[in-house]
């Protein structure tokens, strides 16, 4: 799986960009997204996610389902 | 030449005191060669030309902001951030996101039309800090374009230890810190988290690396020679009380000033505290807890809250001149010359507005009574009362007796006079903004409003037209006490005034 941003609520304050470890934030069309192919959940790097723990509205980094579990590389 | 330039500071730096505000409740002489006792002649030069530092030269200089940093590292329950930082800027507005190469072109070309720009700001929305790439960015454009402009920042202090050495290194020498409790227990209600060391922190232990992380970083700025503010958020049930405290605390770390503000919180600015109710201060809690502070340090009274992307005098906005599609079009041409010129005429009319006022003191040094009252006054700076009534937004309130006028704050209204509408409505707002005091200075007046005030019990003064705010105000306060000797006035107490909720707009 990956993070996703729902964009109707992100305030585009750029806060989650610079924290995520695999540069997996940019901007488009005025609000941050996130690159499902480059987002790890953070694993390997911290024990939580950086946008979540960052974006100052909640619920608006979230898991996206629609993609498979990120497995750790061993 | 030494010399005089010596005097003059001096000078102004009694002025800025405010002759008479002395706390001790002796008699303060105006010019005096000690200056203010808790402010050195180095810092009074540092601060002189700073509106937002200087209650008197927020008069005559000009400071603008713009918002390049948005992001922040932590959560404040006054603070909804699809809007501006609600600490420095106005709550509920939105201001214009900027690159560090739109902003250091927005502030050239500011700063080439108004020449009384002396100072650039980066505050919120957000924490410059937590954008320390973009800041310093900004920063360095600007610094090498026009050197003669000061720099300065405000921050909630979680990462000012880290840039302190970058601060200094770009000769920023005003940093403003938003520190609304020294106790975790107290700010544990004002801090749901902060984001520390990639977690999120909640709770006490959020509050508790704030304040640490605050102190740290102010002492640091006091070693490194940096002047350093403080601003707090007067919270009524929170943080009211506790602020005494958090004063004591910030001086005797260094910090020069301290400016407590009304907290602002509408339901519709979404915020925590003002979807639970939360309420602001009255007019009076806010000029008491002031004045309980005002013996241990400077306090400032005239910070108006203003948009982070504001431009002007304090008070006063001029960006929908200079939007980012109207600078990038103009060709800036930066005149430093023409600048320092102007500058020197605004200097030599401070000057004359101090011998007006010192004149006035020395004649009413033989007076000695305990009356004190609160007048308003409609002004659109310069120092002088010229605004007309029904065009004033706000209006800048001053405690006179014996000792002198204080300035003590400013109260925002609704614009009476919006070309013949609504005017109904507007005039009862006014009276409750300013019911604390027993007179209004303007410029002109209409008559009907002139009948209402009265009958309100403000009497409205129109005779100090165009004339030196603080001399009009205390020869009016002389013939105020002939007024009471002769019978014809009795003394009564005023009560309170609201603090208008919804942040200054200027029309
Ligand atoms: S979960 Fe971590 S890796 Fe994925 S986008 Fe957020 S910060 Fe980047
Ligand atoms: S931190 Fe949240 S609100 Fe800010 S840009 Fe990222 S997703 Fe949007
Ligand atoms: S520091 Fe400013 S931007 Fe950050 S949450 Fe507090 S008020 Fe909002």
């Amino acid at each position: 799986m990956s993070y996703k941003i729902i964009s109707s609520q992100c305030t585009a304050c750029s806060a989650c960009e610079p924290e995520c470890p695999n540069v997996a934030i940019y901007e488009k069309d005025g609000t941050f997204v996130i690159n499902p192919k480059k987002c790890t959940e953070c694993i390997g790097y911290f024990d939580d996610a950086q946008c979540v723990a960052v974006c100052p509205v909640d619920n608006t980094c979230v898991i996206d389902n629609s993609y498979p579990r990120y497995q750790a590389q061993a | 030449m030494h010399e005089q330039r010596l005097s003059e500071v001096l000078q102004a730096a009694a002025e800025h005191k405010g002759c008479g505000t002395s706390s001790d409740g002796g008699k303060a002489s105006c010019g005096s060669s000690e200056g203010p006792a808790d402010m050195s002649p180095e810092v009074w030069e540092k601060v002189k030309n700073h509106p937002c530092y200087s209650e008197e030269a927020h008069h005559h200089y000009a400071r603008m902001h713009v918002a390049v940093a948005p992001a922040c590292n932590i959560q404040c329950n006054y603070c909804n951030r699809k809007y501006d930082c609600a600490n420095e800027s106005r709550p509920g507005v939105v201001s214009e996101k900027l690159t560090p190469e739109q902003a250091s072109k927005k502030v050239l070309a500011v700063a080439s039309t108004i020449p009384q720009m002396t100072v650039l700001g980066i505050a919120g929305p957000g924490d410059p800090l937590a954008n320390p790439d973009k800041t310093f960015k900004t920063f360095e454009l600007i610094s090498r374009a026009a050197p003669d402009i000061k720099l300065c920042l405000s921050t909630n202090g979680l990462s000012l230890p880290d840039h302190v050495d970058t601060i200094k290194s770009f000769n920023v020498d005003h940093v403003t810190i938003t520190i609304n409790m020294v106790d975790p227990a107290v700010g544990q209600h004002i801090y749901p988290w902060i984001f520390w060391n990639h977690k999120r922190v909640t709770g006490i232990e959020a509050a508790r690396i704030l304040t640490e992380r605050q102190m740290l970083g102010l002492e640091m700025l006091t070693a490194a020679g940096i002047l350093c503010k403080v601003n707090s958020v007067m919270i009524p049930g929170i943080n009211d009380k506790h602020l005494v405290e958090v004063n004591r605390a910030v001086k005797s770390r260094g910090a020069f000033l301290h400016n407590i503000m009304p907290l602002i919180s509408a339901p519709e600015h979404g915020t925590v505290f003002g979807l639970n109710g939360q309420r602001g201060p009255t007019a009076q809690e806010l000029k008491s807890l002031q004045d309980a502070c005002e013996g241990e340090m400077n306090m400032m009274r005239h910070c108006r809250q203003c948009r982070a992307d504001a431009v002007g005098l304090l008070g006063e906005d001029r960006s929908a001149e200079f939007t980012t599609e109207k600078i990038m079009e103009m060709e800036v041409e930066y005149d430093i010359e023409k600048r320092r010129a102007y500058q020197e005429i605004v200097e030599q009319d401070r000057q004359e507005k101090v011998a007006a006022r010192n004149a006035e003191m020395e004649a009413l040094e033989e007076e000695f009574s305990s009356v004190k009252i609160m007048v308003a006054v409609a002004t659109k700076g310069s120092g002088r009362i010229n605004e007309h009534f029904g065009h004033a937004n706000e209006f800048q309130v001053y405690e006179v007796g014996t000792d002198g006028a204080k300035f003590v704050g400013h109260r925002r209204v609704d614009l009476y006079c919006q070309g013949g509408f609504g005017e109904e409505e507007a005039l009862p707002t006014v009276i409750r903004a300013i019911n604390d005091c027993v007179a209004v200075f303007v410029a002109k007046i209409g008559a009907c409003p002139r009948d209402e005030l009265t009958a309100a019990g403000i009497e409205p003064v129109d005779k100090y037209a165009h004339e030196f705010i603080e001399q009009s105000v205390v020869r009016y306060f002389k013939a105020y006490l002939g007024r009471i000797k002769s019978g014809e006035i009795v003394p009564v107490d005023r009560g309170d005034a609201d603090i208008r909720q919804g942040a200054y707009i200027a029309a």
